[in-house]
């Protein structure tokens, strides 16, 4: 186990030096210029725009910004204008000069809260329909979820986000309009306030996973160790449970860490279909802007979250399949 | 002895102290294509400490007729006729919670591929426990005794260790041993061996059997053991059903199948037998062709389409009429008891040798 971890836990970290390397190389293919955003209208003046190219440190070779900013992160750095920025140290915003890991602490609660929740909900709706479908096979209950599942899947959150506000915010008054969490301050407004993102955000995913969840269960339901069990005279609901549900879960939970690194990395959509400030309306905002600095926190944030997410699947792959031992 | 107005004749009279007895039993699937009639009308005895063999190519509907018996089939698409009485408890109408409650109890079934039929997801004594807690009501601890003292009784070394081992933690011939642990597990009375030993190499196939036939002389269980192999067979069997395309279509004990065998169809599985002392100039003889569909079984017999004799026969008797399995001893097919005789010691028998 331990070997595993530290091979993986390597590989994660060669993987998001690739990623910043692509980031950090990607943006200076695109013809725009940061520095025109800061001098405006001066930006005739080349001394201008060259002043601020030193300030924001564009006037270095590219591999050595690059290799600034990653060693930054780790023991902090002074900037070419003379700003201290100390360990973690993401750089400051080229739009307004802001100190970007504050910036991120203050944005990751409603990232967090809204990928928990929405998580939760599209995985217990989600694995909890697919499971009914396969135990009513056929019936029903099961063409009825297929029908749903369908639409989920066809939906759009900004087509269902104010559909859910209008109706559930706005007539009947059950929840709040969504709006970022402040747990520390107002917990139960915080909760409230997430219930229509988590929910809306849950749609587009649960859909996929009681497909999913339904298939593989029906799979399972058909293999010879069920028979035995069944052969065995063990009820049909515990067959269902311990061994069917047992063998789905691998691969449910693959998919599952998929997406949680996803949604854990921002939500852009929702945020802004809901006017949550997350890390998804920050990334909008850096390549709207041309912030390179911002850019580059959220893509490792974000690639951070997915790379982790695969590590704690293939781990929890080792306590459900005895099969596989990690090395 | 009844006479012959059945498809088959009942193999003794009615109301006889057999401890299982099926009659008449009709398996079919409704599939998209049409119905599959997977088991034809078919009936047997069976008694307490014996042994009964099916043979059969695949998709004879030997597996189907134990799956029946277990009530293991899909009700959705399966309709099953006929009876099937288990020591005086009829189990083709028998509710779903009864079969449960009789299934690893009362009779129960060790499966063909050790690897696939156990769970990967828990461990061998686990799987063995499981039904003796569900039908002793024993604790867990109890059950975890009970399994490891079922290891202990198969042949597996260090019961006390290995009962904390998975599936794949075992060797093939181990985890048909921990199979059967599993099947005995609460002392049934009637065990449905269906190939266990299909899967292993001839060494371990002998132990396996060995193994069987000491745990039933301890424990006295009635044995349904189904295979294609006729040397397993001679080993294991004090009776043997011999069935084709969903029917028996011959009956009789172990001798008389191996010794004089009365259809073509048996000679056929007779004759593709490879024989270390057979001259190598001679070539194996297979039966001509495959199983017919069940969707669309010929008429008739429902071996006239690969069998040599039906001129001997003559006219179209073979593809018209259904040959009766009598009572006992016998086999469902036209040819005279003479000819049968006649054909088997002078034109199959020297084959054999």
């Amino acid at each position: 186990m331990l070997r595993f971890l530290t091979r993986r836990v390597l590989g994660a970290i060669i993987i998001l030096l690739l990623i910043s390397i692509v980031t950090y190389f990607l943006f200076f293919v695109l013809p725009a210029d940061p520095a025109r955003l800061a001098c405006g209208k001066n930006c005739s003046n080349p001394d201008l725009v060259a002043a601020i190219h030193h300030r924001m440190g564009l006037d270095l070779p590219i591999y050595q910004q690059w290799w600034d900013y990653i060693k930054g992160i780790f023991v902090g750095r002074t900037m070419p204008d003379g700003q201290n920025c100390g360990a973690p140290c993401f750089g400051f915003s080229f739009a307004n000069d802001t100190a970007i890991w504050p910036l991120l602490k203050d944005r990751y609660p409603t990232t967090f809260s809204l990928a928990v929740g929405g998580s939760a909900a599209f995985l217990i709706i989600g694995v909890g329909l697919g499971m009914l479908s396969a135990w009513q096979q056929g019936k029903t209950f099961d063409r009825f979820a297929s029908s749903i599942s369908l639409i989920g899947n066809s939906v759009q959150i900004y087509f269902i986000g104010p559909l859910a506000i209008a109706l559930f915010a706005d007539n009947l008054g059950w929840f709040d309009h969504g709006h970022d969490p402040t747990w520390t301050s107002d917990p139960i407004g915080s909760l409230n306030g997430l219930v229509l993102p988590c929910l809306v955000m849950s749609v587009i995913f649960w859909s996929n996973y009681s497909r999913q969840t339904r298939s593989l269960m029906v799979e399972q339901l058909s293999e010879d160790h069920i028979r035995t069990a069944r052969a065995k005279g063990m009820g049909s609901k515990y067959v269902f449970y311990r061994y069917a549900l047992r063998g789905a879960a691998a691969s449910i939970i693959t998919i599952f860490g998929i997406d949680l690194g996803s949604v854990f990395g921002g939500a852009i959509i929702t945020e802004y279909t809901f006017g949550l400030h997350g890390l998804g309306n920050l990334a909008v905002n850096a390549v709207g802007q041309r912030d390179l600095p911002l850019e580059m926190a959220v893509m490792l944030f974000s690639a951070s979250a997915i790379v982790i997410f695969n590590i704690v699947v293939d781990a929890a792959y080792a306590i459900i399949d005895p099969r596989i031992r990690l090395a | 002895m009844t006479t012959l107005t059945k498809p088959e004749a009942q193999p003794t009279p009615q109301g006889s102290e057999h401890f299982l007895s099926v009659r008449d039993l009709y398996v079919q699937f409704a599939t998209e294509d049409g119905t599959v009639k997977a088991v034809d009308g078919l009936s047997f005895d069976l008694d307490r400490g014996k042994t009964l063999g099916i043979v059969g190519e695949s998709g004879s509907g030997k597996s189907v007729t134990n799956l029946a018996i277990l009530g293991l089939h899909n009700p959705r698409n399966t309709t099953i006729a006929g009876e099937i009485v288990l020591d005086g408890q009829e189990l083709t109408g028998a509710s779903p919670r009864t079969l449960e409650k009789m299934r690893g109890k009362k009779m129960s079934m060790v499966f063909q591929d050790s690897l696939t039929a156990l769970s990967p997801y828990y461990t061998v004594g686990r799987q063995i426990a499981e039904p003796y807690m569900k039908h002793m009501g024993a604790s867990k601890k109890e059950a975890k005794d009970r399994a490891i003292e079922m290891l202990a009784r198969v042949g597996i070394p260090q019961p006390k260790t290995r009962v904390d081992d998975y599936p794949h933690q075992f060797s093939g011939g181990m985890r048909q041993r921990a199979m059967i642990a599993m099947a005995l597990v609460c002392d049934p009375e009637l065990v449905i061996a269906d190939e266990p030993t299909t899967a292993l190499d001839v060494t371990v196939q002998a132990q396996i059997l060995d193994l069987l036939k000491d745990l039933q002389q301890e424990t006295g269980t009635a044995i349904i053991f189904i295979t294609h192999d006729l040397g397993v067979i001679a080993n294991m069997a004090d009776d043997v059903l011999v069935m084709y395309a969903g029917r028996a279509v011959e009956r009789g004990t172990v001798r008389d199948i191996l010794k004089t065998p009365e259809h073509p169809y048996a000679w056929g599985l007779l004759g593709s037998i490879p024989r270390l002392s057979a001259d190598v100039d001679v070539p194996l003889a297979p039966i001509p062709g495959s199983p017919p569909s069940l969707l669309n079984p010929p008429s008739g017999c429902p071996f006239h389409t690969r069998c040599a004799f039906v001129d001997t026969v003559g006219g179209d008797r073979c593809s018209t009429e259904r040959p009766l399995l009598p009572a006992g001893r016998g086999s469902a097919c036209h040819l005279t008891v003479a000819q049968k005789r006649d054909i088997f010691t002078e034109q199959i028998q020297p084959r054999l040798r």
